[in-house]
């Protein structure tokens, strides 16, 4: 393995061994005098009504179909971010189209107030 | 040393969070469950020497999929599935189908390293910048494919607007 995902991997056991001990520290020596008050999930705010697990409006399901369209759009972006200077003027004219594309639809979708969250 | 310790960590995770996803009543439990599974192999994939496909399992699949397995949860009723009786009753086609692909790997493990068709390993030379080989071949050899796939994300935009949208106006 390289020795640059050694440090990743060595940052990572850090990371796993400092949330432990602080989570597991103040589960152990922490005095624990529970309230109504403290017990409430937000201890500012409106308070929960009803149930979390209940059917949503499409518009979630929308925002998240095109969160998912997107993204796969991003991860094209990756490939072409390592060789663009390669590429030079071609790989650029080329991505460019690619991102014009996606920018009609993201332009359709706007128009059609998909986004608009009161509609 | 540390590639083989840390591949066989991530298996464990992979595997005991895995079964952990199908084992849970609560379907979001099984989805963050299936969020350790994805990472794990994200992980496999990394010390595989495949940083596009770390990237892409990262991206895709515990951003992009979960939000998808997320977002059927949220329309599904899970308070009825709750309820429901979670595991089928056809235990018999389990178990024989559980035998015979246990006789098959156990027939290939007696015979030892003969009975695996074993993937000759790539030269190390073949690995290195993989991302840049990727990019290379997406955008200079592949070109035209790359901008059909874009019209196909738009196509698929369109169609999540339209079937969306449609009962609102």
């Amino acid at each position: 393995m390289e020795s640059g995902y050694l440090t990743i991997l060595i940052y990572i056991g850090a990371v796993v061994f400092l949330s432990a001990a602080i989570l597991g520290m103040s589960a152990w020596v922490g005095v624990k005098r529970p309230t109504r008050e403290k017990l409430s999930p937000y201890e500012c705010g409106i308070q929960p009504v009803g149930d979390a697990r209940e059917r949503f409006s499409i518009s979630f399901y929308l925002v998240g179909m095109l969160f998912i369209l997107f993204d796969v759009e991003a991860v094209f972006l990756y490939p072409w971010a390592v060789v663009y200077k390669e590429l030079k003027w071609f790989g650029f004219t080329e991505m460019l189209l690619y991102i014009l594309i996606l920018l009609a639809g993201y332009v359709y979708i706007w128009k059609k107030g998909a986004l608009d969250w009161s509609r | 040393m540390v590639a083989e310790v840390t591949f066989f960590i991530l298996s464990a995770l992979a595997l005991g969070s895995a079964v952990m996803v199908i084992t849970r009543r609560n379907p979001v439990h099984s989805a963050l469950w299936l969020i350790v599974t994805l990472f794990s192999v994200g992980g496999v994939f990394l010390i595989l020497r495949a940083p596009f496909l770390f990237a892409v399992q990262i991206i895709l699949y515990v951003g992009g999929i979960m939000v998808l397995i997320i977002f059927v949860i949220m329309l599904v009723s899970v308070d009825v599935s709750g309820r429901q009786q979670q595991f089928s009753r056809q235990w018999l086609v389990g178990l024989t189908t559980v035998l015979i692909l246990a006789a098959e790997l156990g027939y290939a493990l007696y015979r030892g390293s003969k009975g695996f068709l074993l993937a000759r390993s790539a030269p190390a030379a073949a690995l290195e910048n993989n991302t840049q080989a990727i990019g290379t071949a997406l955008y200079q050899n592949y070109m035209l494919p790359v901008e059909i796939a874009s019209i196909l994300l738009l196509v698929a935009m369109v169609g999540a607007v339209l079937m969306a949208k449609r009962k609102m106006e």
